[in-house]
């Protein structure tokens, strides 16, 4: 296996340290139809933190955000989400931890029968606690983080790609859950399109401190993650000053062959000599 | 093999989830709506014939035997006790257990099934669970509806072909049924009601390859659930006649 390193060990790797991690990967493994996927990776996600995770098509990023929903169960190893052993619990319970955390799937699944309204408000209903015009007001406040509040009345058929992505976003952060997990929220879109995902994304995390796992097959939404900060002042999206950078806990993750071959921060990144990381980030 | 125990632990849950908060009672009287009035005119349509063609048929080969004031009692017997019961299951089977498999299943293709567990709900008690208790309860009164449409369908034939008096026709239509008849004819249908919605969730759940795979889905849930019917109202009948000691 030439070329390909160990995966780097590095637990909490550019976060303080302090915070307990609040979804951890130990060993997973995970094989369809014999062909192994994931093969024994381990990783931290820790509170606060966003990691970004790259790899080729097919390398297995959405399925590493499927099990920590523990939507797969993985053939080998622990998955803890929120100090809870998702791999070793039943469907029941996994309901109620889901709860606590928001997916953004890759091709926005959302239900293509509801309206856009029901769609975001379907957890909400789901918990049956809330009067009706809460409901309505919850609903509007997230459409409008997106800048959606126009599409309410219509069907998820009726809308772009990109629309779609963001009321999938809106339906996530609805209830305010304390993991985020992204696949693709920028794939196959236009690079303003995906500026506008990525300016969402950066305002939840820095207005909502939330953590989040973010798939991505472009480099540069996460950079451009690591480097920019929302400002509730002038309610925009700001690049840090250059002093500031590496404030953000940002994490970024190379996925390859079922390992992980990179784990680190942006500078980790920036000073690797691998070649095929070297490749990835040019 | 695996499917068969997948496919019966999901009609398990299907009704256990009854006992079993949250209950979606909206998801319900919109189903019960699709499957109970959506079906309505086939089931109309399917039960007046199936009764017309059995008096015209029975009629014949009791004129040579010189009993055709028979007529009724045959018509009331068949319908209630079998054709009614197996012709309204087949034909809700057709139309509603392809409906679930290519509705359920084009929601397991395009992911809203995984998103819907991701949000933290339980896809067998909004989506199952729901569709199995609306077609139960709304094919137990289609198939008292066709039966009684299949009774007219009889008495139309009777009376405009064969000359026969109404009120003859009706009345041993009537004295003939007894209750292990319309027992057998009543309970009939509760199984198949759950035949058709457990086969067709259960397909529609298990699509895997995109269109292709919900079509497949599709067609799989309609022969499934017709040959389960047929297969289930064999063994309910010799079941049934047994406790009621004939035979
Ligand atoms: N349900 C499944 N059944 C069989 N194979 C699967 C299944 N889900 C994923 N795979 C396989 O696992 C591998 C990884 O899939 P995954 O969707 O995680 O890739 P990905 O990294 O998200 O790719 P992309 O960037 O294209 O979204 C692929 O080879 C895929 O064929
Ligand atoms: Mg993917």
């Amino acid at each position: 296996m030439a070329g390909t390193p160990n995966a780097i060990e590095t637990p909490l790797s550019s976060a303080d340290g302090s915070s307990p991690a609040v979804i951890v990967f130990e060993n997973v493994g995970i094989s369809f139809e014999e062909k192994a996927v994931l093969d024994g990776i381990s990783f931290q996600l820790a509170r606060g933190e966003t990691k970004a995770i790259f790899g080729v098509a097919g390398s297995g990023k959405s399925t590493v955000l499927k099990l920590a929903l523990g939507l797969l169960k993985p053939d080998a190893g622990d998955i803890h989400v929120l100090g809870e052993d998702v791999t070793q619990m039943d469907e029941e319970s996994l309901f109620e931890l889901r709860r606590k955390v928001g997916m953004v799937f890759q091709e926005s699944a959302l239900f293509d029968s509801l309206t856009v309204r029901e769609n975001v408000a379907f957890r909400l209903m789901e918990e049956h606690d809330l009067s009706d015009e809460e409901i309505e007001r919850r609903v509007r406040e997230s459409l409008s983080f997106v800048e959606l509040e126009q599409t309410v009345d219509k069907f998820p058929s009726e809308l772009s790609g990109g629309m779609r992505r963001r009321v999938a976003i809106a339906r996530a952060i609805v209830t305010q859950p304390e993991i985020l997990l992204y696949d693709s929220p920028t794939g196959g879109l236009d690079p303003v399109t995906s500026t506008t995902i990525i300016e969402l994304i950066v305002k939840q995390r820095d207005v909502y401190k939330t953590s989040s796992l973010l798939v991505t097959h472009r480099l540069q939404d996460a950079f451009a993650m690591a480097t920019h900060q929302f400002d509730q002042k002038a309610n925009q999206v700001k690049p840090l000053p250059a002093g500031a950078r590496g404030d953000i806990p940002m994490g970024f993750l190379i996925l390859r062959d079922g390992k992980i071959i990179f784990d680190g921060d942006v500078h980790e990144l920036a000073q690797s000599k691998e070649e095929y990381i070297r490749e990835f980030i040019s | 093999m695996q499917a068969v125990q997948d496919y019966s632990l999901l009609a398990a849950r299907s009704l256990s989830n009854v006992f079993r908060a949250p209950r979606y009672f909206a998801d319900m009287t919109q189903q019960a709506d699709l499957i109970g009035f959506g079906s309505l005119p086939i089931v109309v349509l399917t039960g007046f014939f199936t009764g017309a063609v059995l008096a015209l048929n029975s009629a014949n080969t009791l004129e040579r035997f010189g009993s055709l004031s028979l007529i009724g009692q045959l018509v009331s017997v068949g319908m209630v006790t079998e054709l009614g019961p197996v012709l309204t299951g087949l034909m809700v089977a057709g139309r509603n257990a392809s409906g679930m498999a290519s509705e359920l299943g084009s929601m397991v293709v395009t992911e809203q099934i995984d998103a819907m567990r991701a949000l933290g709900t339980d896809p067998t008690k909004k989506l199952v669970t729901p569709r199995v208790i609306s077609t139960i309860f709304m094919l137990f009164f289609l198939t008292i509806i066709s039966d009684l449409l299949g009774l007219i369908g009889g008495g139309i034939v009777a009376r405009f072909i064969f000359g026969m008096d109404s009120h003859q026709y009706w009345s041993s239509a009537w004295q003939t049924l007894m209750f292990r008849d319309v027992f057998t004819g009543l309970v009939k249908p509760l199984f198949f009601g759950f035949i058709i919605a457990t086969v067709g969730c259960y397909y529609g759940m298990s699509a895997r390859g995109g269109t292709q795979g919900v079509g497949r889905a599709t067609t799989q849930a309609v022969v499934a659930s017709s040959v389960l019917i047929l297969l289930v109202d064999f063994f309910a009948t010799k079941l049934l006649m047994a406790i009621f000691g004939y035979r």
